[in-house]
């Protein structure tokens, strides 16, 4: 009898990608979607967020070691495909492609911006309000803010696609015509989600962000 | 008489296992009704290639001719497929072939699918019984079983979905497609679900079914047009409902 290990760190890499990862992806753009609402909301919501009780736990076994397991077993993922898409131009061989290269981008920029904020504040302390101070000037740059634009849609797309597959991995949708519908679904999903995303950044990038932030 | 029309192949050769592989292009007479297979023939008659030097005759693997036996497969201007029912008058020109070097290639077109034979034998691809005297009728089966059996049954071994996924490759040990709707095959039938089990126990150990990546090529490649998807799919929730009761009831 052979191992089996390679089932279980699959079916571990798609789970881990949805509860906790997607989840907190949700949880996140959701957050970042109040700053549209003013500078207050979000740092209302940040505070709240500061406030949950064993904080350091959930940030390493629900948000860091999911992540980095997803991430490199993802990479491992990635490059084993021999890709085709000269042979097979179709539409869920696009998808294929796209959910490995999403998935690379998002991996790299979720390094860049864990130091960028998480760690900032690790290291210096900030408040939620010097947090967001930095992070609006961060954005205010044309070049991270394109930079941010283009992640933040990788890992919407990198999730919502991998929702789809999650489904026929776990053997929810079966048949052709359920996995249709699970694709409408998600690709609904997909605006939905990077509205939200996208919302957030511009009223980050926003000039008057940072001199609401200082009136107040 | 006018001038005799003709066709051009470019056909990617290989002299031996080891050796590289290269390129080498045929004008061949026209005929009507010619597909691939009877262009190969022709080359064989006239081994002479297009710059009117004589080489050696194309190598490539055929039997029935009608799509059913699975031996013809080769890449056709970009596409895996069997080259029986490659008909000329449907190709675009010149016609590119080349081997389908997923797997590896011992001459010309022809390739050693042997890694196919082993992921049938890894996943008991097969219905034991147990002497060769008289069982009596088997079980019944519904109307819909059969249909859904008869799908599945139709797989030949031709190795097309293999070369369509992007997880199959040197690089992985992926069983491939074809072998998953083997075993919902096997497993689906009313004397081989006995067996369920121990099938299930292989296709999810290492190089199984978990190695989908849904780029959803086979189903497309297939020339049985086989439900290769749906066959995922199923093994895919028997996997889940197998995994969760081992552990339950351990």
């Amino acid at each position: 009898m052979s191992s089996q290990r390679s089932f279980f760190n699959r079916r571990l890499h798609s789970l881990l990608g949805v509860i906790p990862v997607g989840f907190f992806l949700l949880e996140h753009l959701y957050t970042n979607y109040l700053a549209t609402k003013g500078p207050q909301e979000f740092i209302k919501q940040v505070e709240w967020l500061w406030g949950i009780p064993f904080l350091p736990l959930l940030e390493v076994f629900f948000i860091f070691l999911p992540l980095l397991y997803h991430g490199v077993y993802g990479l491992y993922i990635a490059f084993q495909a021999k890709n085709n898409l000269e042979r097979f131009g179709t539409f869920r061989n696009w998808m294929f492609v796209l959910q490995r290269i999403t998935g690379v981008i998002t991996l790299v920029f979720v390094i860049w911006h864990v130091w960028e904020t998480r760690l900032q504040v690790a290291l210096h302390g900030s408040t939620a309000t010097e947090l967001t101070r930095d992070f609006a000037q961060i954005i205010s740059n044309n070049v991270t803010f394109t930079l941010y634009i283009i992640a933040v849609l990788s890992a919407v797309f990198h999730f919502c696609n991998g929702m789809w597959t999650f489904l026929i991995t776990w053997g929810v949708t079966v048949g052709q015509r359920a996995q249709r519908v699970s694709f409408a679904i998600f690709t609904f999903l997909f605006v939905v989600v990077s509205y939200l995303g996208i919302s957030a950044l511009v009223a980050f990038s926003k000039a008057d962000f940072l001199q609401h932030l200082a009136l107040k | 008489m006018s001038e005799q029309k003709t066709i051009r192949l470019v056909v990617t050769r290989q002299d031996g296992p080891n050796e590289n592989p290269y390129k080498e292009e045929f004008v061949v007479p026209y005929r009507k009704n010619m597909n691939v297979i009877s262009a190969f023939m022709e080359i064989q008659r006239n081994p002479v290639n297009a710059e009117g030097k004589k080489t050696t005759p194309i190598n490539w693997e055929s039997n029935c001719l009608e799509e059913v036996c699975g031996a013809c497969s080769m890449i056709i201007n970009g596409r895996p497929r069997q080259s029986c029912t490659a008909l000329i008058d449907n190709l675009e020109q010149p016609i590119r072939i080349e081997p389908m070097n997923t797997f590896p290639v011992l001459r010309d077109l022809i390739i050693d699918r042997g890694r196919m034979f082993d992921a049938l034998k890894k996943v008991k691809a097969w219905i034991p019984i147990d002497g060769s005297h008289d069982l009596g009728p088997g079980p019944r089966q519904s109307e819909e079983e059969q249909q859904w059996r008869y799908e599945l049954s139709k797989c030949m071994t031709c190795g097309v979905c293999m070369e369509a996924c992007p997880n199959v490759s040197g690089k992985s040990s992926f069983v491939g497609p074809f072998a998953v709707g083997q075993v919902a095959l096997m497993n689906s039938h009313p004397t081989g679900v006995m067996r369920a089990q121990e099938r299930m126990e292989a296709l999810i150990s290492d190089g199984g079914l978990q190695e989908c990546g849904n780029s959803q090529n086979c189903v497309r490649a297939c020339p049985k047009g086989i439900p290769l998807t749906k066959a995922i799919g199923t093994m895919n929730r028997a996997a889940t409902k197998h995994m969760f009761k081992k552990w339950l009831n351990f």
